[in-house]
C-alpha cells in the first residue's frame, strides 16, 4: 500500500472528489497559482482550472458567505481558511448562516470549511490556536479532525459528500511530519465514527489531531514498564463517537481524556460529563484531564513548548492514575 | 508558509551606495525644501530598517527566530517618511510587517529583537513574536496578525483621542490585499462619519503573499475606495521618501485642524518573499521583475538624490552605515544576553490581575 504524507492525503482526497463530482470546487487565499500557503492544493489549478481552484480575496466572511450560497444552490465547495485562526472573520456566516439554514428551512448546505489549526510551529497567539471547539458548540455543524494520512483522506471525501456543512480542522505540525498507508482509489471514513489507534487494558486514553501522536509516544513508554494504555481516536467531534468513548472506559476503567485545545470549554469537559452520567459505575479513578491551559498561544519557543501538552505529561499523569 | 529555516535562505546584503541609480526627478526638489538635517535622520532611519531587516534574515536562517517573519526591505520609504509627519503624542498601528514602522517610531532595536527571538526582555515579552511588536508609551498599538484587524482598532484610538480633546493624530498601515476584509469598509465609513483624526495609509506592494492585486481587486486604484465614505484621499510614489513625507503631512494637517480622516495609497515593492519561509519569486512574479523594482530601491534613489545636491558625501554614507551596523549588532548583543521567559511567564497577563 502506498505510504504518503498527512499532506498529500488531504491533497489525494480533495483531488478525487474533483474529478469524481463537477459540483465540488476550491475557494481561497492563494490556493490556485501559489498552491496554497501550505501546498495542499498544489497543482490543482492546472489540473482543474481557473472555474474550478478560485483565488479569493482576503474576504474570510464573502468567503464562506459565497460557499453557503453556493452550496444552497447544489454545488459542492471546499473553502479553504489559510489558517483556521482567521476563521473568526467568516464566524457570523459559519453559526448563523450555514449552520442553522437547515433547521430553519429544511435547505442542505453540502459545504466544507477546512484549514491548518494547532500550534508547534512557533506562529504565535494568531497562528496556533486549536479553536474547533467554537464550532463544536453550534448544532447544525459537523467537526471532523484527522490525525493520521490514512483518516485525512477519508474523512476528507465524507465531508464533501456530506449534504450538511463540516468544519475540517487540519493539524499544521502533522502535515510533513507523519506518513502512513493510504490505500489507492476510492474510500471514506465515516463522520462520527472513532478508532482505537492503540488496544490496552489499564487506562483509556481519549484524545484527537496531533495528540493521538502524543498518547501513542506515552503508551509506547508506559508498556516497557507494564502499564497497557489504550488509545482512542475521536476523529469526529461533532457528533462524537459516544459509543465508542464508553467502551474504552468500561474496558479499562481508568480514563485520561488529551487534547490541545485549551482546558475550560474543551471536549474533555463534555466527554467527563458523559462519563459522569453514563459510566459512573465503570470507573476506578478519577477522570483526568490533559489539555492546554486557559492561555493564549504563546511565540516563544519554550513558552510554546510548556503550553503544549506532550508525552511525558501523559506518562506522568498516567503512571499516577496507574497506581490509584 | 510553512515555518522552515531553509526555504529562503539568506538575504543578499544590499550595498549601500547610489552605485548608478538615478536620483528621483521629483525628489531632487523635494530634497531642496527639506532641512539637511531631516534628510539625513530619513536615510539614517531608512538604513537601520534595512540593515536590522537584513540581519533578522541571517538569524531566521540560522533558526535564532522562529515562526513567521515578514521583512519590510524594499517598503522603508512609506514608513519613514510617513512617521516622520508625527509628534510624540500621536499613534500608529501597523500589521505584522511592522518591524520597520516600530523602528522608524523609535522603539528600540534591541527589545524588538528580542521579541523576535521570543526573549522575555523583548517588547512583548516574546508572547507574541515578530507579528505583534506593541510599545504604548511610543505610541506603537501593535503589530497585528489578522490581516485588517488594526483598522478598526485605529478608528477607536482616534475617537478616544478625539473625545478626550487631544490634539492626536493615529496613522494606520496595512497591506492592499486588507481592503477587501469587510473591517476595511466598516471602519472607513465610521472614521468618515464621526470625522476622526486617522490617517489610513494602504501599502500597495502588488502582492498579497502570492497573489498580484489584479487577481483579487475590482479597482486597482485603491485610494478611490475613499470616494465611497466621503473621505480624501491620496496616492503617492512609495519609493520616494521624500513624496510619502509631503503627501502624509497633507493628511496630518487635515487631522489636526480639520478632525478628518484620509486614505492614502503608497505604491511600494517588497523585495523579499512574502515571509522568510515563501519564495521571494516563483509561480507569482518573475525574478526579472524583482530585479527591475531593485533598480528602484528606495535607499539608492534617495542617496543618489543627496549625493547630486552635496547633502551627503560618500564618507558621510560610509558613517551612517558603520552606525546603523553598530546598532544592529548592539540589538543582537542585546538580544543574545537576554534570558528566555520563565515557564510560568505563560500564565501572568492573561488578565489584568
Ligand atoms: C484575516 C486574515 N486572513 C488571511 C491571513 C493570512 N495572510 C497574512 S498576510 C496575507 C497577505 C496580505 O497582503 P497585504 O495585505 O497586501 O500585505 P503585505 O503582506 O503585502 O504587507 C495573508 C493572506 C491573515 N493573517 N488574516
Amino acid at each position: 500500500m502506498p505510504v504518503m504524507t498527512y499532506l498529500d492525503a488531504i491533497r489525494q482526497g480533495i483531488w478525487e472528489e474533483m474529478e469524481r463530482d463537477p459540483s465540488v470546487f476550491l475557494l481561497g487565499e492563494d490556493i490556485g497559482d501559489y498552491g496554497g500557503a501550505f501546498k495542499v492544493t498544489a497543482g490543482m489549478l492546472k489540473k482543474f482550472g481557473a472555474e474550478r481552484v478560485i483565488d479569493t480575496p482576503i474576504s474570510e466572511s464573502a468567503i464562506v458567505g459565497a460557499a453557503v450560497g453556493a452550496a444552497l444552490m447544489g454545488m459542492r465547495p471546499v473553502a479553504e481558511m489559510q489558517f483556521m485562526d482567521f476563521i473568526s472573520c467568516g464566524f457570523d456566516q459559519i453559526v448563523n448562516m450555514a449552520a442553522k439554514i437547515h433547521y430553519r428551512w429544511g435547505a442542505k448546505v453540502p459545504l466544507v470549511i477546512r484549514g491548518p489549526s494547532g500550534a508547534g510551529v512557533h506562529g504565535g497567539p494568531f497562528h496556533s490556536q486549536s479553536n474547533e471547539m467554537w464550532f463544536v458548540h453550534t448544532p447544525g455543524l459537523k467537526v471532523v479532525v484527522p490525525a493520521t494520512a490514512y483518516d485525512a483522506k477519508g474523512l476528507i471525501k465524507a465531508a464533501i459528500r456530506d449534504d450538511n456543512p463540516v468544519l475540517y480542522f487540519e493539524h499544521k505540525f502533522l502535515y510533513r511530519r507523519i506518513k502512513d498507508e493510504v490505500p489507492e482509489g476510492d474510500y471514506t471514513v465515516p463522520i462520527g465514527q472513532a478508532r482505537v489507534a492503540r488496544e490496552g487494558t489499564d487506562i483509556a486514553v481519549i484524545t484527537y489531531g496531533a495528540m493521538v501522536w502524543t498518547a501513542l509516544e506515552a503508551a509506547e513508554q508506559l508498556a516497557k514498564e507494564g502499564v497497557s494504555l489504550e488509545v482512542v481516536d475521536l476523529r469526529s467531534l461533532l457528533p462524537y463517537d459516544e459509543q465508542a468513548v464508553l467502551a474504552t472506559v468500561r474496558k479499562c476503567n481508568k480514563v485520561i481524556l488529551l487534547h490541545e485545545g485549551t482546558r475550560t470549554g474543551g471536549m474533555a469537559g463534555e466527554l467527563a460529563a458523559l462519563l459522569a452520567e453514563k459510566a459512573f459505575e465503570d470507573l476506578d479513578g478519577p477522570i483526568v484531564r490533559i489539555t492546554a491551559p486557559d492561555t493564549p498561544v504563546p511565540f516563544s519557543p519554550p513558552l510554546e513548548e510548556f503550553f503544549l501538552p506532550n508525552a511525558k505529561k501523559v506518562a506522568e499523569a498516567a503512571r499516577k492514575l496507574a497506581a490509584y | 508558509m510553512e515555518a522552515s529555516h531553509a526555504a529562503a535562505g539568506t538575504v543578499q546584503l544590499t550595498e549601500v551606495s547610489a552605485s548608478g541609480t538615478p536620483p528621483g526627478p521629483m525628489q531632487i526638489d523635494r530634497a531642496q525644501r527639506t532641512p539637511p538635517a531631516v534628510l539625513k535622520d530619513l536615510l539614517e532611519k531608512m538604513l537601520l530598517i534595512r540593515r536590522f531587516e537584513e540581519k533578522a534574515a541571517e538569524l531566521y536562517s540560522m533558526g535564532k527566530i522562529g515562526g513567521f517573519c515578514h521583512l519590510y526591505i524594499g517598503q522603508e520609504a512609506v514608513g519613514v517618511g510617513a512617521i516622520s509627519t508625527l509628534g510624540p503624542d500621536d499613534y500608529i498601528l501597523a500589521s505584522y510587517r511592522e518591524h520597520g514602522q516600530a523602528l522608524a517610531r523609535g522603539l528600540d532595536p534591541g527589545e524588538i529583537m528580542a521579541e523576535l527571538c521570543g526573549k522575555k526582555s523583548g517588547v512583548s515579552k516574546g508572547k507574541g513574536g515578530s507579528m505583534h511588536l506593541f510599545d504604548k508609551p511610543r505610541g506603537f498599538l501593535g503589530g497585528h496578525a489578522i490581516v485588517g484587524g488594526q483598522i478598526p482598532l485605529a478608528a477607536g484610538v482616534a475617537f478616544a483621542e478625539k473625545y478626550l480633546k487631544k490634539p492626536s493624530v493615529t496613522l494606520c498601515f496595512f497591506g492592499e490585499a486588507a481592503v477587501n476584509i469587510g473591517s476595511f469598509h466598516e471602519s472607513l465609513n465610521l472614521a468618515a462619519l464621526w470625522k476622526l483624526p486617522v490617517i489610513y495609509i494602504c501599502e500597495n506592494n502588488r502582492f498579497g503573499m502570492g497573489t498580484p492585486i489584479e487577481r483579487t481587486s475590482a479597482l486597482y486604484d485603491l485610494s478611490q475606495k475613499a470616494c465611497a465614505y466621503n473621505m480624501a484621499r491620496g496616492c503617492v510614489d512609495g519609493m520616494d521618501v521624500l513624496a510619502v513625507r509631503e503627501t502624509v503631512a497633507e493628511a496630518v494637517e487635515r487631522a489636526r485642524s480639520q478632525s478628518a480622516p484620509t486614505l492614502i495609497e503608497a505604491r511600494t515593492y517588497r523585495f523579499m518573499g512574502h515571509s522568510m519561509s515563501d519564495p521571494v519569486h516563483g509561480h507569482y512574479r518573475t525574478k526579472a521583475e524583482v530585479e527591475e523594482q531593485r533598480r528602484h530601491d528606495p535607499i539608492k534613489v534617495f542617496i543618489a538624490t543627496l549625493e547630486s545636491l552635496g547633502v551627503v558625501s560618500p564618507a558621510d554614507i560610509e558613517e551612517l552605515n558603520e552606525k546603523v551596523r553598530d546598532s544592529v549588532e548592539d540589538a543582537v548583543a542585546f538580544s543574545e544576553r537576554s534570558e528566555e521567559p520563565e515557564p510560568l511567564e505563560l500564565h501572568t497577563d492573561v488578565y489584568v490581575p
